[in-house]
């Protein structure tokens, strides 16, 4: 049965969604425009009536695809293609968002939200501001329309049918042919962190719509200065929320990508940092316009600036522009020229608006001081500016290939052959900067200086910068020149900031703000410093095996991965390393050992081999076990020199989506430092394995011989009367061998049938895929009590493994919550300013 | 002159560093071909050669071969103007290597053989969301 109803109801609030928006762009442009008080509250209460229908539509389309995509309607092509009838409640949330278009149903939502708030608190602006709501609303809303007119396509439908989106001969035979389950949720984003980072970084995206909007207004209604103080408040929320974001995003691929850190500065990363950057330049312009009446004009630049960025990055991340240089693959769906439609609008509409209120602008021709605090403000903003700038240019290259191709020319530019070094060459002389500038800032905004008060205000924190930073210098023994400044410059920040913070907390903690997001930014770029600085491959190899056949190359190349196979321990460093076997994770979360698992049609669930009795685990014979069947873990023991130990389990996913066998780390933690681990290479769990020629060897009860490298024994040959479980029948005769292999750290038992029904013999053999060896019984001498196995091998199971050390890598993620915290602190602060003029009836 | 003239011309001057700094440093698609050329001309940047992996008639890869402790592998690419060419990858084979479609070597010559920093690989997907069942 195909559920229509719901879908036709979907596309009808996408539909009654796009037209209110529209409708709202026209409400509130006559409200703004008119000019008699109660003909404009006429047409105000109009444009309310239409965005709260628009906003109700926006909600519909929400709880429509959610219904879709938890109730398993897989005729529908957006739950076939991102769910799965597995999936957890949870995760059956980010399938929500997984694709483009819940992506802009995401993003929507949030606006629909704040333009609700925007009109329950600001009833001056509400007009003009919803002008700019509506106009992206309906952009929105135009992604996923889903109107086909000719050759044109508007939009995307999350509500297609399978059948109307794929051309399977399948629909031919049976229209209403119904999936049973759906190809499910990309399990790289099966991570509770990618429950909450996506909607957390849409919330950032859609704040800096607000900002933006009052800068529009302002320009639009020539009230060039009144804009900015309901603007800052959201600015400041804006970057708390989109820095938390990006900073979760981060978080995540370090716990479950093997790149080895928190930033790879991929294009799509890059796209949300630019934003943020600009972001919080234009925070500094609007304090600094805010006190002393300067930089009004880099305020407006800025701040129209950020929400350009962020549809300049909707535009590259989604386009397909990208192609290969990201990681990150997000589906074409030929929307380009939708995306780029609505980025050059809202460009357009901000440089022609900006060009002809120029010259109305108030502005101050004051010669800016060196000692004032707004030329150290305003070197700070064009810092990062700069900062952005620099990242934005290379990140551009396969945008400037594409319009270079679209003219007919040809452009083979790629990305820097190693962008690591490429930008930290760049970003690390800036965050030099950055820091310096915010620890002097920080003293100059709270006091007026003269030339002489410099040296004693900022004489004790430059000593205390001193003493920490030769301390830290010592302790680590670093040599690195730019390293040692940043670290001076990092700790110079922390401390001149805490001086101010000891000072202003005495008086009104409210304007503390600053002083604390200051501080956390100089923990940030400490723990940034020193845990990719400072990251050390301790997997080092010093084996010294021949490096590659071809003797042509001569260069030494260093090792950063050890082999480890199994039960046989590896020295690494101070660590001792045993392999001790793949294991699967059940679902009440503890680890099983795939070897003693019998694989079945389904995924997750596997069945026990054999009774299994130890200490720390039973397993039943025969029993189902539910495990999460796509997530392999490889667990390795450590033992450290000073007999600490403990177990990790690096992981390999079976990712189709990624296409192939994604690995991600296992992190032991720790204060000082993060000891990262993750399998480089794995044999293949999903490929069949490839055995050895058969090999016969006569053995007799407790003759010790070797299979594989391993010591074994004949232990008994038992006849039975049944065989897995299944009755013998009639004259059939069947021995069970039992057969002991020692490994180092655990003993395997094979247990290879030998069968015989109507005069004919059968074999049933018995494999173990961890120690390589697969035995038969091949005939039975019983006038000399021998056995005749045949055995088969393979090479036995083993992992390459990188292992690093990640020191203070948690002075980021503490720098990163004091920073919010800073941010939380400003956030109150402007907005209690905004709120008591809007209760003297002044906004 | 105008202390905020001075720190315009900083500014400027900043971004133009930036702006060569990013030409000088992007790399390009090349061929093996024009790779070796670079080499033989005394220029080691790196650069990027898209291909695919050998195969024989049958479908099989052939000409892949991992170091004796599999920490290292060499193996046969074709690029899109059909030059062969050996790589070396001083990283341990990935898992799903044998199954690449396309692949993007990053690298330079080094006495004749192509020494690969980063290998990028295109896999299909088991589900290519073109195919229900």
């Amino acid at each position: 049965m195909i559920h229509t109803t719901i879908g036709d109801i979907g596309h009808l609030f996408v539909i009654i969604s796009f037209v209110a928006a529209l409708i709202s762009i026209f409400n509130f442009y006559k409200a703004e425009k008119s000019p008699l008080p109660e003909i404009q509250k006429g047409w105000l209460k109009n444009g309310q009536i239409t965005y709260v229908i628009h906003g109700l539509a926006v909600f519909g389309i929400v709880i429509t695809l959610f219904t879709i995509i938890s109730n398993h309607y897989y005729e529908y092509f957006y739950a076939w293609s991102h769910s799965s009838k597995v999936l957890p409640v949870e995760y059956i949330i980010s399938s929500f968002w997984e694709g483009q278009e819940g992506s802009f149903l995401l993003w929507s939502f949030w606006n629909v939200l704040l333009g609700f708030v925007i009109l329950l608190t600001n009833k001056k602006w509400a007009p003009s501001v919803m002008v700019s709501f509506s106009v992206v609303q309906a952009f929105l809303a135009s992604m996923i329309l889903g109107v086909v007119i000719g050759d044109l396509k508007i939009g995307s439908s999350p509500f297609i049918l399978l059948r109307d989106a794929m051309d399977a001969p399948i629909f031919n035979i049976n229209p209403n042919y119904v999936p049973e389950d759906g190809t499910g949720l990309n399990p790289l984003l099966q991570n509770y962190w990618m429950v909450i980072h996506p909607p957390v970084l849409f919330l950032g995206y859609a704040t800096t719509l607000i900002p933006f909007a009052y800068a529009i207004a302002g320009l639009w209604k020539k009230d060039f200065k009144g804009w900015v103080r309901p603007a800052l408040p959201w600015a400041l929320f804006s970057a708390a929320i989109l820095g938390v974001g990006i900073l979760m995003g981060g978080y995540w691929a370090y716990e479950t990508l093997n790149f080895e850190g928190f930033w790879n500065w991929d294009p799509v990363e890059n796209a949300s940092l630019v934003p943020w950057l600009v972001l919080v330049a234009s925070i500094h312009t609007m304090i600094t316009y805010k006190k002393s009446e300067t930089a009004l004009k880099a305020s407006i630049i800025l701040v129209l600036s950020v929400f350009l960025m962020v549809l300049y990055a909707t535009f590259m991340v989604r386009s397909g522009v990208l192609g290969e240089s990201s990681v990150h693959s997000f589906t074409d769906l030929g929307l380009s020229g939708q995306l780029l439609l609505y980025l050059l609008s809202f460009l357009i509409i901000s440089i022609v608006l900006a060009i002809v209120r120029w010259k109305h602008i108030p502005s101050t021709e004051k010669e800016v001081s060196t000692y004032s605090r707004e030329f150290w403000i305003f070197m700070g903003a064009t810092l990062l500016c700069l900062m952005g700038f620099q990242i934005l240019l290379p990140t551009s290259i396969p945008v400037y290939n594409s319009i270079i191709q679209s003219f007919g020319g040809i452009s083979n530019l790629a990305p820097p052959a190693d962008q690591v070094e490429f930008y930290t060459k760049w970003q690390m002389w800036f965050a030099v900067g950055l820091a310096i500038l915010s620890g002097t800032g920080q003293f100059f905004w709270w006091q007026k200086m003269k030339k002489s008060g410099v040296k004693d205000s900022l004489l004790m924190p430059i000593l205390i910068t001193l003493a920490i930073s030769a301390l830290i210098i010592v302790l680590a023994g670093m040599t690195n020149i730019p390293y040692i400044l940043l670290v001076i410059a990092s700790v110079y920040t922390i401390t001149a900031n805490a001086k101010i913070f000891i000072k202003i907390v005495k008086n009104n903690y409210k304007l503390s703000g600053g002083a604390i997001a200051h501080m956390g930014l100089g923990m940030m770029l400490l723990g940034i410093l020193f845990s990719t600085g400072y990251s050390r491959t301790i997997s080092l190899n010093e084996t010294g095996l021949l490096l590659t056949n071809s003797e042509e190359v001569e260069d030494n190349f260093n090792q950063e991965n050890i082999p480890l196979f199994i039960n046989d321990p590896q020295t690494m460093g101070e660590y001792t390393l045993t392999y001790k076997g793949r294991f699967y994770e059940t679902y009440d979360g503890g680890y099983v050992k795939a070897s003693y698992l019998e694989d079945t049609q389904n995924e997750n669930d596997k069945i026990v081999k054999r009774d299994i009795k130890r200490e720390d685990e039973s397993l039943t014979k025969g029993d189902t076990l539910k495990v999460y069947g796509a997530n392999h873990y490889y667990k390795v023991d450590y033992l450290h020199a000073d007999g600490e130990k403990f177990s990790l389990f690096p992981r390999a996913q079976i990712n189709a989506d990624m296409g192939g066998l994604i690995s991600s780390p296992d992190i032991r933690r720790k204060f000082t430092k993060d000891l990262y681990t993750h399998v480089s290479s794995v044999p293949d769990p999903t490929q069949e394995i490839e055995w050895s020629e058969p090999k016969e060897m006569d053995v007799t009860f407790g003759e010790k011989f070797f299979l594989n490298d391993f010591v074994t024994v004949l232990e008994e040959v038992k006849r039975v009367d049944e065989i897995e479980g299944e009755k013998l029948k009639g004259n059939d005769l069947a021995v069970r061998a039992t057969v002991k292999v020692y490994g180092d750290g655990e003993d395997y038992i094979l247990n290879p049938y030998y069968l015989i029904r109507d005069n004919m013999a059968g074999r049933i053999p018995d494999e173990n895929r961890e120690i390589g060896i697969k035995l038969n019984i091949e005939s039975i001498k019983p006038e000399s009590n021998t056995f005749t196995l045949s055995v088969r091998t393979t090479q036995k199971d083993y992992v390459i493994l990188k292992a690093l050390e990640k020191p203070f890598i948690n002075l980021l993620w503490i720098g990163t919550l004091v920073l919010t915290i800073g941010f939380g602190m400003a956030i109150f602060r402007r907005y209690s300013e905004f709120y008591k003029m809007k209760r003297k009836g002044l906004e | 002159m105008k202390r905020s003239y001075i720190f315009g011309i900083i500014v400027i001057a900043a971004a133009i560093m930036m702006i060569v700094s990013t030409a000088g440093d992007a790399s390009s698609y090349v061929s093996f071909k024009d790779a070796h050329d670079m080499a033989l001309e005394g220029n080691d940047t790196k650069i990027h050669v898209v291909g695919e992996l050998k195969k024989s008639e049958k479908g099989e890869i052939i000409g892949l071969n991992p170091s004796d402790d599999k920490l290292s592998f060499t193996f046969m690419m074709v690029d899109e103007n059909g030059i062969e060419q050996e790589v070396f990858y001083n990283e341990p084979m990935p898992a799903d290597f044998k199954r690449s479609e396309q692949v993007v070597v990053i690298g330079s010559f080094q006495k004749g053989t192509f020494i690969a920093d980063k290998i990028l690989m295109k896999c299909p997907s088991k589900y290519q969301e073109e195919t229900v069942i």
